[in-house]
């Protein structure tokens, strides 16, 4: 398949590059009256267009569905932003009773209920960042069908929301380590570069996901449970000291492992285990390129089956 | 000589566009139904994406091309592919074959209110909608005096959407829309339901986009209005341009052709008009006797009976039947306003509304109901629209109840009284 994109270009950008022969008839004394952008729509046998122009004209429109997003959550809602804490933390006490308490697991240099609740924090943003844009897909129907934008922006404004309810959650973090007396580190300057790692990886899982799920509805009901199977796959409130010698490669399948343990690493000043590490941001941008291709190959669709 | 003007702006090009239409799902496959259908029978798999029953052409060997300024308007039968063709030019679809070049800015109004969030504030929708609709967030904030001011609804601006009038909501979301300045506007009827007064609104705006020596792409059953407005026509049928040029001229041939619906319609899968909340799944003319009938004795009262499904339970979607006449004058419109199932939120099923229209009302003629569903709380909502959904003659057989023909666009049969007043002796 081709990789043409199209060549959108929004009105604040330089002249679109329109053919030399229409170039002479700019004789026009109104802006109006200039041909605009030019664009061009291929049939659907010509292959996949990337239109990343696209995503550059319509940029506006992503803060817009991302601060949608966020008014929307938290309009109407009792306790407000506390409820993004409440999720992990309540997560956090029962595995700090269970894994810390009854179980005695070593945590290493973080207290447990500081390492569950980080491990906790990066979940939370990576599994509901995949699973609202997944379902935000197909509620938005009625924009898919009526009206014309990237759609990728709108799995991608559920990763953008999902990073203001990541900071909101990042104050009781900073009031864990406050209180374990963890002290701040030059590593800590780290912890947004993984972060940013799980926001890629993110974006790339929810476009692949929600794409995959308007054109195979049944696929969302194998997303809740993946993404359990994921968590416990994931060094999220263990740590991964617990895996026996024989099964360490593992690690190194799952991308959200060098995520987990740097991001850890970071907040406790500990060697960032770069070789996890560097899995972890290859498997993201990887992630993201395949995402974005298999998104755009399926959203030229979207409108005639969702 | 070499003015912008003579150019193209758009530019179609054996434009057309196959759809599939499947059997338990048409819209969509299961991942079962692939992974199956895979195992199964893989040679037939590689067999359907070539030609075969299971799929139709909705547009065909389109070619159009449209110069800056021309207000063209599109008309044609139900399922003729006027929407499919605005899909292509708004970009929400791609053609199958072919291909289109467009220069300029493409606003495409297909449905009102286009991204309004019930929970949002007017001011937050305006916002919203209008980056949406492909306007940036200074030109947005430049305007909105300008589009409040429109709406009326300086007042209420602040205030959630839900809480908002169907009126209310409509009108704002119009504003939003009227402010769009696209070098390409493309609209769709569904536009001009509601009231005169804004299908009034509607059409000036689309005289002022024009004088702006903007494009304009108008699908229309409203044909008195497609006349007056355009100076270029584009009759489609069966998915293929068969007149395209002086609107008078077009208007007459689509007429003569008929209406090329019958008095039962009904609708498969994916393809019946509707969303997520409702689904129309067939309209029915039955005469006084409950037979399926499509010509009517002008004396005898009749029914129009619509049944859909609820998909969302809790919603409370009504229908509205718009009884139009061949000069596509509306002669009038209604819809349920009573009954045990007026105001209660509805249980996801399978509905039937009908309503009986009586005798001595209806002038002769051919007449064609435009079939919706619509809800008004929690926020209005039109979830389905089948323009020209059903067909049928109103027959006088035997100079009715009348003597002679009347003029109009009804015929009642009214109570008359005449007394001697005053005797001649």
């Amino acid at each position: 398949m081709s990789l043409k994109t199209s060549d959108t270009t929004g009105r604040s950008l330089a002249p679109a590059p329109a053919p030399p022969t229409l170039q002479s008839a700019a004789s026009t004394d109104d802006e109006g009256e200039a041909r605009g952008p030019r664009v061009l729509v291929r049939s659907e046998e010509s292959g996949v267009q990337l239109n990343l122009g696209d995503l550059w004209a319509y940029r506006e429109l992503l803060y817009f569905l991302t601060w949608r997003d966020i008014k929307v959550r938290y309009k109407q809602t009792l306790m407000g932003a506390l409820w993004v804490v409440i999720q992990p933390l309540a997560t956090m006490l029962i595995a700090a009773l269970v894994f810390g308490k009854f179980a005695r697991l070593d945590s290493g240099p973080l207290p447990y209920p500081l390492f569950a609740y980080s491990g906790l924090l990066l979940w939370t943003f990576f599994s509901s960042g995949v699973t609202s844009g997944t379902y935000s897909l197909v509620s938005n129907s009625n924009l898919v069908t009526k009206v014309f934008f990237p759609r990728a922006f709108i799995p991608a404004a559920a990763v953008g929301a999902g990073l203001v309810d990541l900071a909101i959650a990042s104050v009781l973090l900073v009031g864990l380590a406050a209180y374990y007396g963890v002290g701040l580190t030059p590593s800590l300057l780290l912890a947004p570069a993984f972060v940013a790692l799980a926001a890629l990886l993110a974006l790339g899982a929810g476009m692949l996901v929600s794409a995959l799920t308007v054109k195979y509805r049944d696929l969302r009901h194998a997303l809740p449970f993946t993404m359990q199977f994921w968590m416990l796959a994931s060094p999220v409130i263990y740590p991964t000291e617990i895996v026996p010698d024989g099964w360490r490669w593992l690690l190194y399948v799952n991308p959200l492992v060098g995520i987990l343990e740097g991001f850890r690493a970071a907040l406790a000043g500990t060697p960032v285990p770069w070789p996890l590490v560097a899995v972890s941001a290859a498997a993201s941008v990887v992630a993201l390129l395949v995402g974005y291709y298999v998104f755009r190959a399926l959203e030229d669709t979207f409108a005639d089956v969702i | 000589m070499t003015d912008n003007r003579m150019k193209p702006v758009v530019r179609i090009e054996n434009v057309g566009k196959r759809y599939r239409i499947g059997a338990l799902h048409p819209g969509y496959l299961t991942f079962r139904e692939l992974v199956g259908g895979a195992l199964a029978a893989p040679w037939r798999r590689l067999r359907r994406a070539g030609e075969d029953a299971r799929t139709f052409w909705a547009l065909r060997g389109v070619n159009l091309q449209v110069r800056q300024g021309e207000l063209v308007g599109i008309i044609g039968h139900n399922g003729a592919g006027k929407s499919t063709l605005l899909k292509i030019l708004s970009r929400i679809t791609r053609p199958t074959t072919g291909e289109v070049e467009i220069f300029g800015r493409v606003g495409s109004l297909l449905e009102v209110g286009t991204g309004f969030h019930p929970d949002l504030t007017g001011r937050e929708n305006v916002y919203l909608s209008g980056a949406i609709l492909g306007m940036r967030r200074a030109e947005i904030a430049r305007k909105f005096d300008e589009i409040v001011a429109f709406s009326e609804l300086e007042k209420f601006i602040d205030t959630t959407v839900k809480f908002y009038s169907s009126g209310m909501y409509v009108r704002l979301a119009f504003s939003v829309a009227a402010h769009l300045e696209p070098e390409i506007l493309i609209m769709d009827e569904v536009l001009a339901v509601g009231d005169a007064a804004f299908q009034q609104k509607c059409l000036d705006k689309m005289r002022e986009v024009r004088r702006a020596g903007r494009t304009v792409f108008f699908v229309s059953h409203n044909l008195p209005a497609v006349t007056r407005l355009c100076r270029r026509v584009v009759l489609l049928e069966r998915g293929q341009v068969v007149a395209d040029g002086e609107p008078q001229e077009v208007v007459n041939r689509y007429l003569s052709a008929g209406w090329r619906t019958g008095a039962l319609r009904e609708w498969g899968g994916a393809d019946a008009p509707g969303d997520a909340a409702a689904r129309l799944r067939s309209v029915r003319v039955r005469d006084e006797a409950g037979e399926t009938a499509a010509a009517l004795d002008i004396r005898r009262p009749f029914r129009i009976e619509v049944s859909f499904d609820v998909l969302e339970s809790g919603r409370v979607p009504v229908a509205v039947v718009e009884l139009a006449n061949e000069e596509g004058t509306v002669v009038f419109g209604t819809r349920e306003t009573g009954g045990e199932w007026r105001g209660r939120g509805r249980p996801a099923g399978r509905y039937t509304s009908a309503v009986t229209i009586p005798g001595n009302l209806l002038a002769e003629g051919s007449l064609v109901a435009h079939v919706s569903l619509v809800s008004h709380a929690p926020a209005a909502a039109l979830h389905a629209h089948a323009p020209n959904a059903v067909a049928f003659q109103v027959v006088d057989r035997a100079g009715g109840d009348y003597e002679g023909p009347l003029p109009g666009v009804v015929r009642p049969l009214l109570e008359w009284a005449t007394r001697l007043d005053a005797g001649g002796g």
